[in-house]
């Protein structure tokens, strides 16, 4: 009978064009009507809070198998008088793709950074003038010397790489993960 | 799984003996729970024997299904309307006073309209409905167009109904006289008309009276 026609059939005998929106919302035929029985939507419920559990889980995995590794590696990074005093140099550290930045903040002292910006990582720029590390994405600012936040959306300090001089070279030795 | 196209529903009145076999048959269907969703009306009790089973026609547009509130009452691709889907039904009883035949029932106990779905079980793999299969007059009668022209051909099957202005289709069919001109079954006109055994035209009725008993 009417069985493959598509065309709604309404009491009004009206084409389906002009039918009020709610009878396509609200559809009488069965194969029309996305039907969601509860028993799906909990066990929709019941699997993505099973996701979420696993996640967690993944990430407490991560962060135990990065304290296991230990520290990373030493890496000569520059000479001591390669830069001025303000002058600033990207080298990545630990590895490969992480850039980092090295400031000479006075005559006698280097800080490093992780480059990435704790907000959303965007790059930071330095600002020695200013003391400060700048996002240009957001507006966010950092402490040169400490690496704390200061100013915009960024809540967590930058990761400070450790540095170390031996004879006329600095070294990155180690990555102090920013504390909240 | 559809009912197939070709096994169509004719239901005939006027060869029901009033056995009470497709209600009980009824029960016995697994889509149903154990209730029966047939009636077996009786006319005129007083009067006359005579009884019509109703079953649920399946409208093209199922008044029942317009009406609800809650969207529960859903017809399948082949044209079955289906008992109200649990989740949905509020048993509000919309389905139960718009149905021109006065096809759903109310099953409070459980608060879900259930109604004649045409043992769905049973004719979605071929069978024929639990009422049909049992009826010994076959009153009530599932079969191919070519089956009911052969066996009756002083009747012609009708689908059309009319409930006051609205025109309804439907997928059972009901068998009139295959003389007859009607185009469509006025559901309601009976409500209009003096109920049967009023008019006593029969000329052994005594004189004086004149049928009219009120």
């Amino acid at each position: 009978m009417k069985a493959e026609s598509p065309e709604i059939i309404a009491p009004d005998s009206q084409i389906p064009e002009q039918q009020p929106h709610w009878r396509q919302e609200f559809p009488i035929d069965s194969p029309q009507d996305d039907y969601r029985s509860r028993r799906d939507f909990t066990k929709l419920m019941v699997i993505t809070s099973f996701a979420f559990v696993v996640g967690q889980a993944w990430i407490v995995l991560l962060s135990r198998l990065r304290r296991a590794r230990g520290e990373p590696p030493l890496k000569d990074i520059a000479g001591v008088d390669e830069l001025p005093v303000g002058g600033s140099k990207l080298f990545h550290y630990p590895s490969p793709g992480d850039a980092s930045l090295l400031v000479r903040v006075s005559e006698g002292q280097f800080v490093a950074y992780g480059q990435k910006c704790t907000h959303l990582s965007c790059p930071v720029i330095p600002k020695p003038e200013a003391q400060r590390l700048h996002c240009p994405c957001h507006e966010g600012s950092f402490d040169l010397l400490t690496g704390q936040p200061l100013a915009g959306p960024p809540r967590r300090p930058l990761p400070r790489i450790s540095l170390s001089v031996r004879g006329n070279r600095i070294y990155a030795s180690g990555v102090q993960q920013g504390v909240v | 799984m559809a009912v197939p196209e070709a096994n169509e529903f004719f239901v005939d009145p006027s060869r029901c003996i009033g056995c009470n076999g497709c209600v009980q048959a009824c029960t016995e269907c697994d889509t149903h729970k154990g209730y029966s969703m047939i009636q077996l009306d009786y006319i005129d009790q007083a009067d006359s024997p005579q009884t019509v089973p109703v079953v649920c026609m399946h409208c093209e547009s199922p008044t029942c299904a317009e009406v609800c509130p809650a969207d529960a009452i859903k017809r399948m691709e082949d044209g079955v309307v289906q008992t109200a889907r649990k989740p949905r039904c509020i048993a509000c009883n919309n389905c139960v006073l718009a149905c021109p035949f006065g096809v759903p029932k109310m099953n409070t106990a459980v608060h879900l309209m259930m109604k004649c779905d045409m043992c769905y079980d049973r004719t979605s793999v071929g069978k024929k409905p639990m009422c049909a299969s049992v009826c010994p007059s076959q009153a009530l009668f599932f079969g191919t167009r070519d089956e009911i022209e052969r066996l009756r051909p002083q009747s012609r099957p009708l689908n059309t109904f009319k409930f006051g202005a609205q025109i309804i289709k439907t997928k059972v069919n009901i068998m009139v006289p295959a003389r007859s001109t009607v185009e469509h079954i006025d559901v309601v006109a009976a409500l209009y008309e003096p109920t049967v055994g009023n008019q006593l035209e029969d000329s052994l009725a005594p004189d004086g009276i004149d049928g009219d008993r009120e």
